[in-house]
């Protein structure tokens, strides 16, 4: 048997979703952005949600998150994305709007407006990134930096004297009367990334269903600012970071 | 529904002309002295007649992104606000221009700097007319003096948001959004269909339906290069309105030997002061700028050629007077009166800062 026998469409079974762009991400070799990206577009298609969905972008990483998943986008200011996302649900209530942020986005500058989204039990989906790290910035410490993890700007370690507790946001906002479903996953193994791939699909259908705000947190890696391999840095965040924020459903409505 | 003649504060009245303009949406946070909008709006539960979303926010930055984002899908939205409230909104407004998105925003100003007071105040026009948050941009800026022009310029405002893509501010003092007077409210006019929205406009991130393309609406370009190009359609836009929406309004201009400019509830105490000066003979007139950007240039400009003096009255400590000193380029003198912190002049102080300039010239 030649290659081109194999080489066949019908034997395709990996290929870039119809609503992932041809754009070449912006996206470091080994980050978590890209694969929950690739979960996003797979969803648009499955879900038949392409032609309906609004999303919101952050500031942070997954700024240029509209280069690369093909529907329409709303770039918010730093932080602002759920109060964005407001509008945009409330005035558009057959669409399905969803916000993409990161962990200085939503757990720093924007806390305001994700807990008070949350609360109010805005029908949205909000997809948080959780690095520990400010990337796009250059590698500073974030809200959830854990302690002694070192940063741009807690070059000697994060201390608590200095520089606070690392934040579980996701805990607190499971706490909301307002949200309906509120998840923390990971996508470092193909497993995880299905179970990522069906609470992001839970918290769309939710959206959709007008159940309340969803959060699915994903546990990330920022190989680049941890300064560690993409696999060193697979292995550190099931080390470490599991520990202040484990995996698993917070909230179940 | 039909005209109706109604008697009500500024405020209310914003309430009544946002509904029957046909708004989509309204975002707020409570803050004195404009507080009246957001309870109109409440107690008249839009939502239930024309679908009007209305929606106190947790803070005036989050209510300034939720204009964001419903302009960002074509909808017609507003919020309002008073000074400390509208410099917390700068950032979202500069968001809007550099995305150029049509919205309203409404600030009923009372005294600063800081928490300052709640009484009347024009102290924001710098803030207003200059940009106010980062970077180059302009706001359409629309200078009420009576209710009726609080009624009548949100109609006005959104409609030339939405001409040139631009946000637009209704600048108030806060004696305008306070004091009750007869209005007439306009007829209903329902709010624009799915349809009509992506046809006027095309640009609108409301969900990419049968478009072959995706909208994407933001402000962020890295590319230098792109960015400059970006900046140079702003100014083309801006360049524009200029040309075409200058709005002033003239008072006994035809034989002034001296002239007055003034904005809002300022300008009504300024003509009660000039009948006073013209029953002991000094020929003053009155320029009244509507639009405070643009800014009416060119009228002031051709008046300082006929007049000795120029008086510019102002509920701060001399702000639109810069604008008045350009369009007057050194011709004749141009000074100010004005009060601070709440204090507004009575006619007869107005009055005697006039005379002071006919006895020195």
């Amino acid at each position: 048997m030649s290659p081109e026998d194999i080489i066949r469409p019908e034997n395709k079974v990996y290929s870039r979703p119809e609503y992932l762009t041809d754009a070449i991400t912006h996206y470091c070799p080994g980050c978590s952005h890209g694969v929950v990206h690739r979960v996003i577009a797979e969803l648009m298609k499955e879900m038949d949600l392409g032609e309906i969905s609004i999303g919101v972008a952050p500031v942070g990483c997954a700024v240029f998150a509209y280069n690369y998943i093909d529907i329409d986008w709303i770039e918010a200011a730093h932080g602002r994305a759920p109060a964005v996302a407001t509008a945009a649900s409330r005035l558009n209530p057959d669409r399905l709007v969803f916000t993409y942020q990161g962990d200085g986005d939503l757990a720093a500058i924007g806390t305001a407006e994700t807990i008070h989204a949350c609360n109010r039990g805005e029908n949205i989906a909000i997809i948080f990134i959780n690095n520990a790290i400010y990337g796009m910035t250059g590698g500073q410490m974030a809200p959830t930096t854990l302690l002694g993890m070192k940063t741009a700007t807690t070059p000697y370690g994060r201390r608590v004297d200095l520089n606070g507790h690392p934040l579980a946001i996701t805990n607190l906002l499971a706490q909301l009367d307002g949200t309906c479903y509120v998840t923390r996953q990971a996508v470092h193994t193909p497993a995880a990334v299905r179970k990522t791939k069906a609470a992001i699909k839970k918290a769309f259908e939710n959206a959709r269903a007008k159940r309340g705000t969803s959060v699915v947190e994903i546990v990330s890696t920022c190989n680049s600012g941890w300064k560690m391999t993409p696999a060193q840095s697979n292995d550190w965040m099931a080390e470490h970071m599991f520990e202040k924020y484990p995996l698993g459903d917070l909230k179940n409505v | 529904m039909e005209e109706e003649v109604r008697l009500m504060k500024g405020n209310e009245a914003i309430a009544h002309a946002a509904i029957r303009y046909g708004c989509d949406g309204y975002f707020g946070y409570p803050i004195t002295p404009q507080s009246e909008v957001l309870e109109t709006l409440a107690e008249l539960m839009p939502w239930d007649t024309t679908g009007m979303v209305v929606l106190q926010a947790e803070s005036e930055v989050a209510a300034i992104n939720m204009v964001y984002g419903g302009a960002a899908t074509g909808k017609a939205v507003m919020t309002s606000s008073s000074s400390p409230g509208v410099s917390l909104k700068q950032e979202g407004i500069s968001y809007l221009a550099a995305s150029e998105l049509p919205a309203l925003i409404v600030n009923v100003m009372r005294g600063g700097p800081g928490l300052g007071t709640i009484q009347p105040s024009q102290a924001d026009y710098f803030q207003a007319t200059k940009g106010g948050g980062h970077g180059d941009y302009r706001l359409i800026v629309l200078a009420p003096a009576t209710v009726q022009e609080m009624t009548d310029f949100v109609g006005l405002g959104f409609d030339l948001a939405f001409k040139y893509r631009n946000p637009a501010m209704i600048l108030a003092d806060g004696i305008v959004g306070q004091m009750m007077e007869k209005v007439v409210l306009p007829p209903f006019r329902p709010r624009r269909t799915e349809e009509e929205i992506r046809q006027q406009c095309p640009w609108a991130a409301c969900g990419r339906g049968k478009r072959d393309h995706r909208n994407v609406i933001t402000s962020l370009e890295l590319d230098s290069a792109k960015m400059e190009v970006n900046n140079l359609r702003f100014q083309e836009t801006y360049r524009r309105i200029e040309e075409n929406e200058v709005r002033f309004q003239e008072y006994f201009t035809d034989d002034a030997e001296y002239l007055m400019v003034a904005f809002g509830s300022v300008a009504r105490i300024c003509l009660k002061a000039i009948e006073d000066a013209r029953a002991r003979g000094i020929k003053v007139g009155l320029l009244r700028p509507i639009t405070l950007w643009p800014f009416p240039t060119k009228e002031i400009a051709r008046l300082s050629e006929k007049v000795r003096s120029i008086l510019t009255v102002e509920l701060n400590a001399g702000q639109m007077i810069e604008d008045v000193r350009l369009a007057v380029d050194g011709r004749v003198p141009v000074s100010h009166f004005g009060r601070m912190g709440g204090i507004v002049p009575n006619p007869g102080e107005v009055l005697e800062a006039l005379e002071k300039l006919t006895v020195n010239k």
